[in-house]
Formats: C-alpha cells, sequence, structure tokens
C-alpha cells in the first residue's frame, strides 16, 4: 500500500554494473511475455494452451518465441475450444501443472464460464480442501479500435462476484509483469485481465526478478480534494484527467486498484479520509459493474467520511457500437471524469 | 455356459455377453471385484433407505445396477491413475479405493468426511486415490479428464485419466471438444460413457438420432468399443487394452458401456413417467446376482462364501453409519470460510 506517484523505487535505477539490476524500457506486450518465459524457466510445470498461442505468438504478439524455447507440449495451440481447453487447464492445474489459458478475447469468457465459475471457482471448496488450483486465466479485454460488440467488452465485476477467484487487472508493465508472476505461483484460479489498448504502452522494468502482490492498491497521484478510485486503462485516464484538474487548482488523489479481488479497501478509505470525495471509475459499462460494488462497501465501511454522493463512471449501457464516433462516445474519457469530479465537489 | 437368458431379452439388449474372467485376473481380484460391487449395492441401497427417513440431505443418486461398470474399469487402472466422475458418483468412489466410512460422513455432512461436509453425495471426491469428485453439471468432467492426461503428458508420469460420464453428457458441445483435443493431442485419456439410455425421464433415442454411441469415435479417428455394461469383465477388458493404448502414447478410446437403468434417477424417483414392467426383466442382467451365477458355476466360491463376502460389504456400510451418525461432528461455523482459497487465505 506504497503511496508513491509513480512505479516503485525500491529497485533503483542502477545503470549496468555485472550483477547489478538494471532498468529497461519495456511495452506492456513485452512484460507479458517477459513475466511468461521467466515463470516457465524457472518451474517447468508453468504451461500455455489457448488459440493460436504457439506458432503465431497469439495475435497480439504476447507469447511470440514461448513456443519455440519451450515446446509445443507447454506451448499448445488449441482448438477453438474454450470450454474444453479453460476445463484442461483446470484438469492439468489440479494433476500438477500451472497452466495458463489464453482466452484471445476476452468476451469470450462466457464459451468457458461453466468450467470457471461452476469448475474452477468451487472445487477446492466442494471437495473439502483437497485440489490446488494454480490455474491462470488470462483475458484481454477493453474496448477501442472499432471492435464492436462482441471483441470490446470488460467482465471483470461477473468474477468479482464469484468467491474462489482471484481477479486483478493491471495496467502498466511493472504492474503487469510483477502480477502475472503472482499470479501462476498463486495456487488459486486466477482471472488476469489485460487491457488491449494498453500492449503498446511503455514503462520502466528493473531486470531482476519481482512480483507485485495481490490485493494492494497504488496511489498513482496524492491529492487532497477528490479520491479518483479507477483500475486498467481508466487509471491511465485518471491521471491525465488529474493532472487537467490541477491546472484549475483541483488537487486530486488518484489510486489504481490494480487488484479486484482481493481488494484494498484500506488504500481508499485512507484517501476518503483525507479528502472526502470520490469518484470510482470504471471502462465496463455502468450498471452492474464494480464501480457500484466499491461504492457500496464504501458506505458500509465509511458513509460518515463522505461529504457529497460518490460518484460513478462507467462506459453507457449499450452494446459496443462499431462507429468511431458512437463508440467514442460509450468509453469513459478523462472529460467524464473531469465532470464527475466538478459533479462530487458541487 | 453358465448363464442363461430369455430370448426377449438378448433381442432387446443385443450387446449381452456371457461372463468370463480374463486370465490376468486370479481368483482372489475376482472376488475383492465382487466385494467392491456389494459395498457399492449396500452402500446406496441403505442411503436410499436414509434419505428417505430424512437421515441425508439434498440430493443423492444411486449407482445401482452400473457397479460392474466403476468396478470392472477401476480395476483396470492403477492406483495412482484418476478418473472423474458424475453427479451419480459414490460407485466410482468406492471402486477407485475410497473408505466407505468417510463417504457416509460427508453423507451426512459431517466435517469428518472426504469433503468436510460442504459436497455430498453429489460432490463425493477422494483426491488421495486419484478420484477427481463427482460433479452435478453434466459434462464437466470431460475437460477436467483432458486436463489431468495433458499433465500426464507434460510430467511424462504414465497416468492415465478415466472420464466416466452418462449418455446425457454426450450431448454437451464440451463432450465434442473433449474428446477432440485428446484425440488431436494423443492424449492418455479414456472416455467411458455410462450408457443407461435415459437422462432422467427423456430416452436417448430422443435426443439422439444416432444412439449407438461408440460410433461417434470414427469422427475422431480414435477406437469406439461398445461393452456389456452389466459384465464387469467385458468392462475390465475393454479399459485394459484403452489404458495400454493410453500409456504407450497412441491416444484416447471411447468406450460405451451399454446397459439398462434399474432404478429411477434419484433416490426418490418413483419414475411414474416410466413403464416398470417393461424394464422389469433387465434385474435378470444385475450384475451382482450374475457374479454369483458365474462363481458357483465356476467353482471359484460356493454360495456360503458369497454369502458371507456380502455379509461383509452390509457389516461395512453398517459400521459407516454408525461412525457416520455417532462418531461424527457437524462442521464449526468458522469452517464456511475455509478452503475457498489456498493456504488458509480468507476474503471475506
Amino acid at each position: 500500500m506504497a503511496v508513491l506517484a509513480t512505479e516503485p523505487q525500491a529497485e533503483a535505477p542502477v545503470r549496468a554494473g555485472a550483477d547489478q539490476p538494471t532498468i529497461q524500457t519495456i511495452t506492456v506486450r513485452q512484460a507479458l511475455n517477459d513475466a511468461m518465459r521467466e515463470e516457465m524457466r524457472r518451474d517447468p510445470t508453468v504451461m500455455i494452451i489457448g488459440c493460436d498461442v504457439g506458432v503465431r505468438g497469439n495475435p497480439f504478439g504476447v507469447t511470440k518465441g514461448l513456443l519455440e524455447e519451450f515446446g509445443e507440449k507447454r506451448v499448445r495451440d488449441a482448438p477453438i475450444s474454450e470450454p474444453a481447453f479453460t476445463g484442461a487447464g483446470l484438469g492439468a492445474a489440479a494433476m500438477g501443472l500451472r497452466p495458463i489459458v489464453e482466452i484471445l478475447y476476452s468476451d469470450w469468457i462466457t464459451l468457458a464460464m461453466d468450467q470457471i465459475v461452476n469448475m474452477a471457482a468451487k472445487i477446492r471448496y466442494m471437495f473439502g480442501g483437497k485440489i490446488n488450483v494454480p490455474l491462470v486465466v488470462r483475458a484481454p479485454f477493453g474496448a477501442g479500435g472499432g471492435n464492436a460488440a462482441q471483441h470490446s467488452q470488460s467482465f471483470e465485476a461477473w468474477f468479482n462476484h464469484i468467491p474462489g477467484l482471484k481477479v486483478v487487472a493491471p495496467a502498466t508493465p511493472y504492474d503487469v509483469k510483477g502480477m502475472l508472476k503472482t499470479a501462476i505461483r498463486d495456487d488459486n484460479p486466477v482471472i488476469f485481465f489485460e487491457h488491449k489498448r494498453a500492449y503498446a504502452l511503455e514503462g520502466d522494468v528493473p531486470s531482476t526478478d519481482y512480483t507485485v502482490p495481490f490485493g494492494e492498491a497504488i496511489v498513482r497521484r496524492p491529492g487532497t480534494d477528490v479520491t479518483i478510485v479507477a483500475y486498467s486503462m481508466m487509471a491511465l485516464k485518471a491521471q491525465a484527467a488529474a493532472e487537467q484538474l490541477a491546472a484549475d487548482g483541483i488537487d486530486c488523489e488518484v489510486i489504481d486498484l490494480r487488484s479486484l479481488l482481493p481488494l484494498d479497501y484500506e488504500t481508499v478509505v485512507r484517501s476518503l479520509r483525507k479528502t472526502n470525495r470520490i469518484v470510482v471509475v470504471q471502462e465496463a459499462n455502468l450498471r452492474g459493474g464494480m464501480a457500484g460494488d466499491i461504492v457500496a462497501e464504501l458506505i458500509d465501511r465509511g458513509f460518515d467520511l463522505l461529504d457529497a454522493p460518490p460518484v460513478r463512471v462507467g462506459g453507457l449501457n449499450v452494446p459496443m457500437p462499431y462507429n468511431m464516433g458512437l463508440e467514442t462516445k460509450v468509453i469513459p474519457n478523462e472529460q467524464k471524469i473531469i465532470d464527475a469530479v466538478r459533479r462530487v465537489l458541487a | 455356459m453358465s448363464e442363461t437368458i430369455s430370448e426377449d431379452l438378448r433381442a432387446r439388449f443385443p450387446c449381452h455377453t456371457p461372463l468370463a474372467a480374463p486370465a490376468e485376473l486370479d481368483g482372489t481380484q475376482q472376488l475383492e471385484m465382487f466385494h467392491r460391487m456389494n459395498l457399492i449395492r449396500e452402500f446406496d441401497t441403505k442411503v436410499r433407505d436414509l434419505w428417505m427417513s430424512n437421515k441425508i440431505y439434498g440430493l443423492a443418486h444411486a449407482y445401482v445396477g452400473a457397479e460392474a461398470i466403476a468396478v470392472g474399469a477401476c480395476t483396470a487402472l492403477e492406483p495412482e491413475d484418476c478418473i472423474t466422475s458424475t453427479h451419480r458418483g459414490h460407485g466410482h468412489t468406492i471402486a477407485k479405493g475410497a473408505d466407505v466410512k468417510k463417504m457416509m460422513a460427508e453423507l451426512f455432512g459431517k466435517y469428518e468426511g472426504y469433503n468436510r461436509g460442504k459436497g455430498g453425495s453429489m460432490h463425493i471426491a477422494d483426491v488421495e486415490h486419484g478420484m477427481l469428485g463427482a460433479t452435478g453439471i453434466v459434462g464437466s468432467g470431460m475437460p477436467l479428464a483432458v486436463g489431468a492426461a495433458m499433465a500426464a503428458d507434460v510430467l511424462k508420469n504414465g497416468r492415465v485419466a478415466l472420464c466416466f460420464h452418462g449418455d446425457g453428457g454426450t450431448n454437451q458441445g464440451v463432450w465434442h471438444e473433449s474428446v477432440n483435443m485428446a484425440a488431436a493431442w494423443k492424449l492418455p485419456a479414456i472416455f467411458l460413457i455410462e450408457n443407461n439410455q435415459i437422462a432422467i425421464a427423456t430416452e436417448l433415442g430422443q435426443v439422439s438420432n444416432e444412439p449407438e454411441l461408440h460410433k461417434r469415435a470414427v469422427g475422431y479417428g480414435i477406437p469406439g468399443v461398445l461393452v456389456d455394461g452389466f459384465n464387469p469383465f467385458a468392462v475390465y477388458e475393454a479399459v485394459s487394452t484403452a489404458a495400454a493404448r493410453a500409456r504407450a502414447g497412441d491416444g484416447p478410446t471411447l468406450i460405451e458401456a451399454r446397459f439398462v437403468r434399474l432404478l429411477g434417477h434419484f433416490v426418490a424417483d418413483d419414475q411414474w413417467y416410466r413403464d416398470m414392467a417393461e424394464f422389469e426383466p433387465f434385474w435378470a442382467l444385475d450384475p451382482i446376482r450374475r457374479m454369483r451365477v458365474y462363481f458357483e458355476h465356476s467353482r471359484l466360491a460356493d454360495e456360503q462364501e458369497l454369502d458371507v463376502l456380502a455379509h461383509r460389504a452390509a457389516a461395512e456400510i453398517a459400521e459407516a453409519i454408525r461412525y457416520a451418525e455417532e462418531d461424527c461432528t457437524e462442521p464449526p461455523v468458522e469452517s464456511l470460510y475455509e478452503d475457498i482459497y489456498a493456504a488458509g487465505e480468507v476474503i471475506a
């Protein structure tokens, strides 16, 4: 729960030097690839299964080169059978592997819902704690780019509803790499949401092995007037909105949750104690989303801290349209966050 | 030879084959199979009574009449091989070597049960013996077995994964996906259809134009075998062949063990939707009765010795019930949050 404006500085940049850690600037795409490669080198039970993860290195290039290094038993190009390869990931997890299942676009996780919700999330509990489920389901999500209604959705709230799962949605290369490693080493099923529009985003990452724990939010920008809680792409937009608001003398504290289940309410409530006003931002359409759940929990935990009704920002409650102009209207942007902050201050 | 069945029954159940123990099964092993079958029969007969007298909660599905399949199949597997199950899992669990006391404790919802009272009949699991759990969602064990086979393939530990499932499960989409994937990668899996020819009240012929389910294997380029599901030795031989093939790296086999559901879908199902007079004659094929006839004729055991075995099973189940009722405890309320996550982690 470090209060930091930027990435943790514990791994201070030390250029060159034989055994000294170095800092590289890499993309989110590379961070994901590095995390999987390093974990697969470290642990021979880690494997990947999904559509086009092997020869093609996944359509976004995220798994490029892994088939060549680890072979086709550990990097499996699966048939287009989400229920079966997700369920197979679960079966393999139960029998000693640490599989990473990739759902090419997270929208299609619906096909695998039974295996995730009724099986992976349940079998430890309903079998009396006898089975470990070290399973990661990587789910590229998020809108933008004209992919329309079946390739743009954000379903994280559905999984937040399911005891037995963990749900994370990191955005920066540092967090993405550290949290994917945590996910792979975790003995529980983890739904790992990575934002498709963030793959090319760059950031600094140390060359040494590190992990980022689940359940720890990070303060991206300290402030005193309003708390903005967000995650994934929206955390970046919230930071940009906060900078614009700063020019008008409004000092926002921006919290990037990173991990949704478990969720670090301590950091959020600590911030609320200072600002007494809160805006919660999600990219998913607003109804039934994380933002509503977070606001409800904050009312339970700290109603008296609130000087104004909390404000939620989310996508419009419509299927994602194809047309760029319409699409832009649906996805939350900096202006909508700015408007929400002004509303909570009004 | 020893067995005689009516012409009418033979016409209605053409996959009937006479019992004949394969050479590799010695007398002790055959009698152990008989014992396991008796344990299943006795367990599920008593579970029905206990359910009727409100001592067992929730849903329970009896394996009565199918004992030959679970016992034949599990006898052909190695102890470290694993199985996946269905909602009708007591037979699979007992056949794989489970302790009936812990099973009964689970059905009574006790903390000492296999699942700490959180699973009950429909989720009974004995992971130590490779029984990866009963599941209440038809067909959902298919990919689980594929994954277990995939783990064996990656870890090269020589294990085989067998998926028990019903004819109902064969019409789930994931059934096709799983068989296809295991076949494409030549995984050490065995898909064993317990074809009782009815899904609750829907007959297979109503919902499948081709009720000869083993024929589907052709579409996956794997062997498809039809066996008499009332014949434990026939099931044993089919699974032995499939297991050897799987261990050799030649991929999965589809086995259809065909039989007839002799009792209701669940323990209190009176089957008003079925003309039971039509199915009553199939009790002549009751695998336990057939085993007795076979042993007497093959002089492996006489009636008295077989009665002793049956009584031994009855005594074990009686002791299991006594254990569950008298020695076991209710799960503490604190256990509600146990085992949702690994290593004691609680996310309330």
